[in-house]
């Protein structure tokens, strides 16, 4: 399906990347937004409610992020494309809401524009140290995507992609930006609204005395019935069956959770995405995302023409993570090297996939600023040796 | 790959970033360049010293951040103390020249240097806030900075500039700030006259 033309401000432009990010969830079809404006993050919802307007959009600045994540699970289930947009505080304020859209099926963005923590930490200064609570921040056993712009033209097309992720898997989908990336302007080309692909949500045509609304017939998400359209249907956190109703045993324990689980790991192969650089010969590959992936592949420049082998894996999708290939990579190569900002996160990852055949060598950085790439190209010049 | 990286820093109101966002929109956009801005957050964009940053490159700028300027923009006292120890030996310097007084070979922290001779002046300096408010707004300063600039550097063609301008302030005072931009493009045509033909940047950038 071709994107409404109303939110698609075709042209180009130059933009930071929350207003990119913003202009990204306009032309995905984002029509609803709360949220509870904080650095480095604000400027997304200044942007979208500075035009929602126009488009039929609503905007609701709301008491807090408990509340603005719970807002939009809400607005999704009248099937409005919704959206929240937040920094690392009020990322953990809605943790509780997020697992509750995973538990529910809900299709919504999350935007966590990363800064320096833990707690209030550095509001205006760089972080990528929330990767791991992407994955698991929320309590119980879920699988949810989470993708990792590295520049205002991606802030826009991987907003896009977010939405449409979500209405494909039903699932919460979170877009890990860092301030950096969010407040850098670059230029940024919104394409014609008949070049943007949206998806829309999946609405059963199922009569209404029949509709089940968890129940899958052997695909791996449900259709959806929209509140108000008329189907009488429960919904709930609580482990369900798949009328959704509560259900409280292991054996529908298993069965639903399960699903939710695998309706991501079975398709992980198509939700992954990276983007290599040099890998093919390699000896050291350097994996990273996000700002970090701009820095390091400076670094890697630096480290080939000093005479090592040197290669980047860009994480653009790094929840689902990309197992296979980092496995793959791992029988040929000498080492990983891992600069991310945080003391050391999604190298966890590289390392449990490695799983010995390669060496997997953390390039930390506290946050407050971007690696030196010299810091980066030392690392790989050490793990060549 | 020829990188040029600039600051531009004053005191809140001025229009720092506005002026920033017009010279990367002008390099980006208009001269199909890339361009990265970077403004300054926290505590010093309200009030006092207020400072953008862009790195500008004929491939992608894969460092956002500036290391050492190659062009130091100046539009307050503050923000010339603040940052005039980073800009190259051999960078430009442009000041208000009624706000900002270089001192020339300070020797705790001197890479300026006012030199004359065949490779021209490298510091140039010019009354914006006077000819803005002879415009008959003040607030304009920026436009007439961001025109003297563009004289100064020729890191696009004034053409390229003029139209990031329009395209960049509000509508309905494009005329103004046209002005504004022209006015400061004369400026450094009748102080500067002969060095306008050849521009103040080192040919290696």
């Amino acid at each position: 399906m071709r994107a409404d033309p109303a939110g698609v401000l075709t042209g180009v432009h130059y933009l930071d990347g929350d207003f990119a990010c913003g202009e990204g969830a306009m032309a995905a079809g984002c029509r609803f937004v709360a949220g509870y404006p904080i650095t480095p993050s604000t400027e997304v919802v200044e942007r979208i409610a500075r035009r929602f307007p126009r488009m039929g959009g609503t905007f609701v600045q709301m008491e807090d992020e408990l509340a603005s994540m719970a807002a939009v699970v809400g607005a999704s289930w009248t099937g409005t494309k919704s959206m929240t947009v937040t920094s690392g505080p009020g990322f953990s304020l809605m943790m509780e809401n997020i697992g509750l859209a995973v538990m529910m099926e809900t299709p919504c963005v999350v935007v966590n524009v990363q800064r320096g923590g833990p707690s209030t930490g550095l509001p205006t200064m760089v972080g990528q140290a929330d990767m791991m609570q992407a994955r698991w921040g929320s309590h119980g056993d879920y699988e949810l995507i989470a993708l990792c712009p590295q520049s205002p033209q991606e802030a826009f097309d991987l907003t896009i992609d977010a939405f449409n992720l979500s209405e494909q898997y039903r699932v919460p989908v979170l877009v890990m930006m860092d301030e950096c990336v969010g407040h850098m302007t670059e230029k940024v080309i919104v394409r014609p609204a008949e070049d943007i692909e949206v998806v829309p949500r999946r609405l059963t045509a199922a009569p209404r005395g029949e509709f089940q609304p968890y129940r899958v017939d052997g695909r791996p998400v449900p259709e959806f019935a929209r509140a108000g359209d008329g189907y009488r249907f429960h919904t709930t956190g609580l482990t369900h069956d798949e009328r959704g109703y509560p259900v409280m045993n292991a054996e529908c324990q298993e069965k639903c959770v399960r699903r939710l689980v695998d309706k991501i790991r079975g398709s992980a192969e198509q939700i992954v995405r990276f983007e290599e650089e040099g890998t093919e010969g390699a000896d050291i590959v350097v994996v990273c995302y996000g700002i970090t992936a701009r820095v390091a592949r400076l670094a890697v420049h630096l480290a080939r023409e000093r005479g090592v082998k040197a290669g980047v894996l860009r994480l653009v999708v790094v929840w689902p993570f990309p197992e296979q290939r980092i496995r793959e990579l791992a029988r040929h190569i000498r080492a990983f090297v891992v600069p991310e900002i945080n003391y050391g996160q999604i190298v966890l990852e590289v390392e449990r996939c490695a799983a010995g055949q390669a060496a997997v060598v953390p390039v930390p950085h506290g946050g407050g600023g971007v690696h030196d790439p010299s810091a980066i190209c030392q690392s790989i010049l050490r793990a060549a040796q | 790959m020829s990188r040029t990286e600039i600051r531009i820093t004053g005191f809140g109101g001025q229009g720092v970033v506005l002026a920033g966002y017009i010279i990367g929109r002008a390099c980006a956009i208009e001269a199909g360049r890339h361009a990265t801005l970077i403004q300054s957050f926290g505590p010093e964009a309200r009030g006092s010293a207020c400072s953008a940053t862009l790195a500008v490159c004929d491939t992608e700028v894969l460092y956002p951040y500036i290391q050492r300027p190659d062009i130091f923009v100046v539009m307050s006292g503050e923000g010339y103390e603040r940052y005039r120890a980073e800009l190259k030996d051999d960078g430009v310097l442009i000041y208000e020249k009624d706000l900002v007084h270089p001192t020339p070979g300070a020797p705790d922290k001197a890479p300026l240097r006012l030199r004359e001779g065949p490779a021209g002046p490298r510091a140039y300096g010019i009354p914006s806030t006077r000819i803005a408010e002879s415009l008959g707004r003040a607030m304009v300063q920026n436009i007439v900075m961001v025109g003297f600039f563009t004289a100064v550097t020729q890191l696009v063609s004034r053409a390229q500039m003029r139209a990031a301008v329009q395209a960049s302030v509000p509508p309905g005072t494009e005329e103004l700030n046209l002005k504004a931009f022209d006015a400061g493009c004369a400026f450094f045509d009748t102080t500067y006259g002969e060095a306008a033909q050849s521009p103040a940047l080192p040919a290696s950038g």
